[in-house]
C-alpha cells in the first residue's frame, strides 16, 4: 500500500494548532500546581492579593512555603474584568450595530467603501497605541472636564455619581474597550446583514416601511443569533484585552469599584503589571498565583469563544 | 363591470391608499427621525475615534520625527529608536517565517481534506486559539522558553510566542483563500494525473496566492502591533541586536511606547509618540497594501463589484 506522504505531513503540520493550544493549558497547569493546591478556587472570590513580608523567613502553610502573611485573593480582578468588560460591551452594540447599518443600508456604493474603511481600521490600531491614545487625549479631558460635570450631574445616583476621580478607572477602560470591540461586531453584523435575503428586504419595503424599519422590524429579529455570538466574541476580546487596559485603569490594587469613576485592575493587565513584583518573592507562589490567575483567564477565553463560535456557526456566519 | 364603474373603484382605491399614506402614526415619524439619527451619530462617533486616535498621535509625534530616530540607538530616557525599529522587523518576519508554512499546510489540510470531525475539530479549536488572550500567551512564553528551557529574555522566545498567535489566523485566511477556488480546477489537475501534493503546489497555492498574501500582510501587521506577548519574553534591549537567537533581549517599537510614556521627561514623551507613529503607519500600510492587493484580484477576476 502507498503511504499518502503528503496528506500524513499536512495532517502532522496541521496538529500543530491543537498541540499548542493542549500545551498552553498543560504548561499552565504544571507550572501554577503548587498555588492551585495553596489557593484552591476561593482566591477567586476573596478580596486580598498581600504578597507578605518578603524580608521574612517563609513559612509552612497547607504543605506550601509562602511569604510571612501571603495572601493571593483576586476577587477585585474579578470584579474589574467583568464590569469593564460589560460596561463596554453596553455601549458597542448598539455603537457597532448603528454604524454596520448607517455603512451596509444607507449610504451610495461610492461612499460606503471609503467610510467602512475608517471603521474597519479601527481594528488595525494596535492596543498600545489605544492605550497611549486613553493616557494622553481621553484621560486629561474626561478626567478633568466630563467626569466631574456627569458626576455632579447625576449627583445621587447610584454607580454614576459620586467622586469622579482622575480620569484612571473603570468609565475610561469601558470607552477604549468599546472602540477596540466596535469594528469587530460592526464588520461581523455588516457581513450578516448583506447575506439577508434580498426578497425578505423587498417585501417589507413594498409594505411602505422605510429601510430603518425594515432593519428594525425584519432584519435585526433574523439576526438575534448572530448578534447574540458576535456579542460574547467581543465580549472574549474584552476580556483578555491587555495594553490598553493597563495604561488607562489606574491598576488598582484590592479596591472594589463603588461608581463608574473608579480605579479598577483586569485579570490581564493584572498579570502584566504584576510579573516584576511577584518575581521579588523568594518562594515563588506570587508567580505561581498570577500563573493560576493567567490559568483562569485562558479558561475563560476557551469557554466564551467556544460559545460565540458555536453559536455563531449554528446560524452560518464565520 | 363598466368602466365607469372600474374607474370609481380605482379612485376610492387610490384615495384610501393616499388615505394610509398619510395616516402614518407620529410614532414611526418619531422612529424614522431619530433612528437615522441615531445611526449616523454612530458612525461619526466611531469615525471620529479613528481619526482623533491617528491625529493625536500624528500631532504629538511631528516635533519627534528626525533622522536620528532611525541612526540611533535609544538610552535609557532619549537618543533614537534604530535598534526598536530593527527588532519589531526581526521579531514579526521571524515569527512570519516560523507560522508561515505551518498555517499555510493547516490551511490547506482545512479546505482540501477537513470536511470530516478531525477537520471541524481543528477548525474549532484554531478559532479558540484566536481568541487566547495575548498576555497568556507571553505568560505560557516566560514560564516555558525563558525560565524553564533557560533561554532567558531573547528573540527566540520573542519569535515563537509571537508565531504561536499567528499560526491559527493564517490558516483561517489561507482556508478561506483556499475555499474561493472552484472544485473544477481540482478535478481538471487530477484528471491530468497529478497527485495531491503537486495539484497543491502548482494549482492551488498559485491561484490563492493574492487572497493568502493578504492574510500575510495581516498577520505582520497583527504581530508588529503587539505588545503583550514580548514584554516577558523578548524584553528590552538598548543595543542593536547581535545576531543571537537565545539569552539575549532584543528591543521592540510597541515597548517604546508603554515605558517611555511613563518616564518623566519630554523627550521620551516625544519617542513614545513616534514609535507609535512608526507602528500604526507601518500597520495600517500593511493592512491597505493587503487589501489593495485582494481588491486588485477581485477585479482581476470581474467579481468585484464596488
Amino acid at each position: 500500500m502507498k503511504i499518502p506522504v503528503f496528506r500524513t505531513s499536512l495532517v502532522a503540520t496541521a496538529s500543530f494548532l491543537p498541540l499548542s493550544l493542549i500545551a498552553l493549558i498543560v504548561f499552565l497547569v504544571i507550572y501554577s500546581w503548587p498555588a492551585i493546591q495553596f489557593n484552591g478556587v476561593h482566591f477567586l472570590w476573596t478580596n486580598n492579593w498581600n504578597l507578605g513580608n518578603l524580608y521574612g523567613n517563609p513559612v509552612d502553610r497547607h504543605g506550601q512555603q509562602i511569604m510571612p502573611g501571603a495572601a493571593y485573593g483576586v476577587w477585585f480582578l474579578v470584579v474589574g474584568t467583568f464590569l469593564s468588560s460589560l460596561l463596554a460591551l453596553i455601549i458597542a452594540l448598539p455603537l457597532a450595530v448603528g454604524a454596520a447599518y448607517f455603512l451596509a443600508e444607507s449610504l451610495p456604493k461610492w461612499l460606503a467603501g471609503p467610510l467602512t474603511l475608517l471603521v474597519d481600521l479601527l481594528a488595525a490600531v494596535p492596543s498600545v497605541v489605544f492605550g497611549l491614545w486613553g493616557y494622553s487625549l481621553l484621560i486629561p479631558i474626561m478626567g478633568q472636564k466630563v467626569y466631574p460635570w456627569l458626576a455632579d450631574t447625576l449627583h445621587g445616583v447610584p454607580f454614576l455619581g459620586g467622586s469622579p476621580g482622575s480620569g484612571y478607572g473603570l468609565l475610561t477602560v469601558a470607552i477604549v474597550l468599546t472602540f477596540m470591540v466596535v469594528p469587530l461586531i460592526s464588520a461581523t453584523m455588516r457581513d450578516a446583514i448583506a447575506s439577508v435575503d434580498a426578497p425578505l428586504k423587498e417585501a417589507g419595503l413594498s409594505l411602505g416601511l422605510s429601510r430603518l424599519e425594515v432593519f428594525w422590524h425584519v432584519i435585526l429579529p433574523k439576526l438575534r443569533k448572530v448578534l447574540i455570538g458576535v456579542s460574547i466574541l467581543a465580549l472574549g476580546r474584552a476580556i483578555g484585552e491587555t495594553m490598553a487596559v493597563a495604561m488607562v485603569s489606574g491598576n488598582a490594587l484590592n479596591y472594589l469599584p463603588n461608581n463608574i469613576y473608579t480605579p479598577i485592575s483586569t485579570m490581564a493587565a493584572f498579570i502584566l503589571t504584576q510579573l516584576e513584583s511577584a518575581l521579588q518573592d523568594p518562594t515563588n507562589m506570587a508567580v505561581e498565583a498570577l500563573s493560576e490567575i493567567a490559568l483562569v483567564l485562558l479558561a475563560i477565553s476557551v469557554l466564551v469563544n467556544s460559545a460565540a463560535r458555536l453559536i455563531l456557526w449554528m446560524s452560518k456566519v464565520r | 363591470m363598466s368602466i365607469v364603474e372600474a374607474k370609481t373603484t380605482m379612485a376610492s382605491e387610490s384615495l384610501s391608499l393616499s388615505n394610509r399614506r398619510l395616516r402614518i402614526s407620529w410614532r414611526r415619524h418619531a422612529f424614522r427621525l431619530l433612528g437615522g439619527l441615531f445611526v449616523t451619530a454612530c458612525f461619526f462617533i466611531v469615525a471620529f475615534a479613528f481619526l482623533s486616535i491617528i491625529g493625536d498621535v500624528l500631532v504629538r509625534a511631528l516635533p519627534a520625527l528626525r533622522w536620528k530616530l532611525f541612526t540611533e540607538v535609544s538610552t535609557g530616557m532619549g537618543g533614537g529608536l534604530k535598534n526598536a525599529i530593527e527588532g519589531t522587523i526581526v521579531l514579526s518576519l521571524g515569527a512570519l517565517l516560523i507560522s508561515a508554512p505551518i498555517g499555510i499546510a493547516a490551511g490547506i489540510y482545512l479546505n482540501e481534506y477537513g470536511d470530516n470531525l478531525g477537520g471541524r475539530s481543528l477548525r474549532f479549536l484554531s478559532d479558540v486559539l484566536v481568541g487566547v488572550p495575548s498576555i497568556v500567551l507571553g505568560y505560557v512564553g516566560y514560564i516555558t522558553m525563558v525560565v524553564y528551557l533557560g533561554w532567558q529574555f531573547s528573540v527566540a522566545a520573542g519569535m515563537l510566542t509571537l508565531s504561536i498567535m499567528l499560526l491559527p489566523y493564517i490558516a483561517r485566511t489561507t482556508e478561506l483563500a483556499l475555499s474561493a477556488i472552484p472544485s473544477a480546477v481540482r478535478e481538471a489537475g487530477f484528471a491530468l494525473g497529478a497527485g495531491d501534493g503537486r495539484v497543491a503546489f502548482k494549482i492551488l497555492l498559485p491561484g490563492a496566492a493574492p487572497a493568502i498574501m493578504t492574510g500575510l500582510f495581516y498577520a505582520t501587521a497583527l504581530s508588529m502591533g503587539e505588545t503583550a506577548p514580548l514584554i516577558y519574553t523578548a524584553g528590552w534591549s538598548n543595543y542593536m541586536w547581535d545576531g543571537k537567537f537565545t539569552n539575549e533581549p532584543i528591543g521592540y517599537l510597541t515597548y517604546v511606547i508603554w515605558t517611555f510614556i511613563n518616564e518623566p521627561f519630554a523627550e521620551s514623551h516625544q519617542l513614545a509618540f513616534a514609535a507609535a507613529f512608526m507602528i500604526t503607519s507601518g500597520v495600517l500600510l500593511l493592512i491597505l497594501t493587503g487589501r489593495w492587493l485582494m481588491i486588485r484580484r477581485l477585479r482581476r477576476m470581474g467579481s468585484y463589484a464596488g
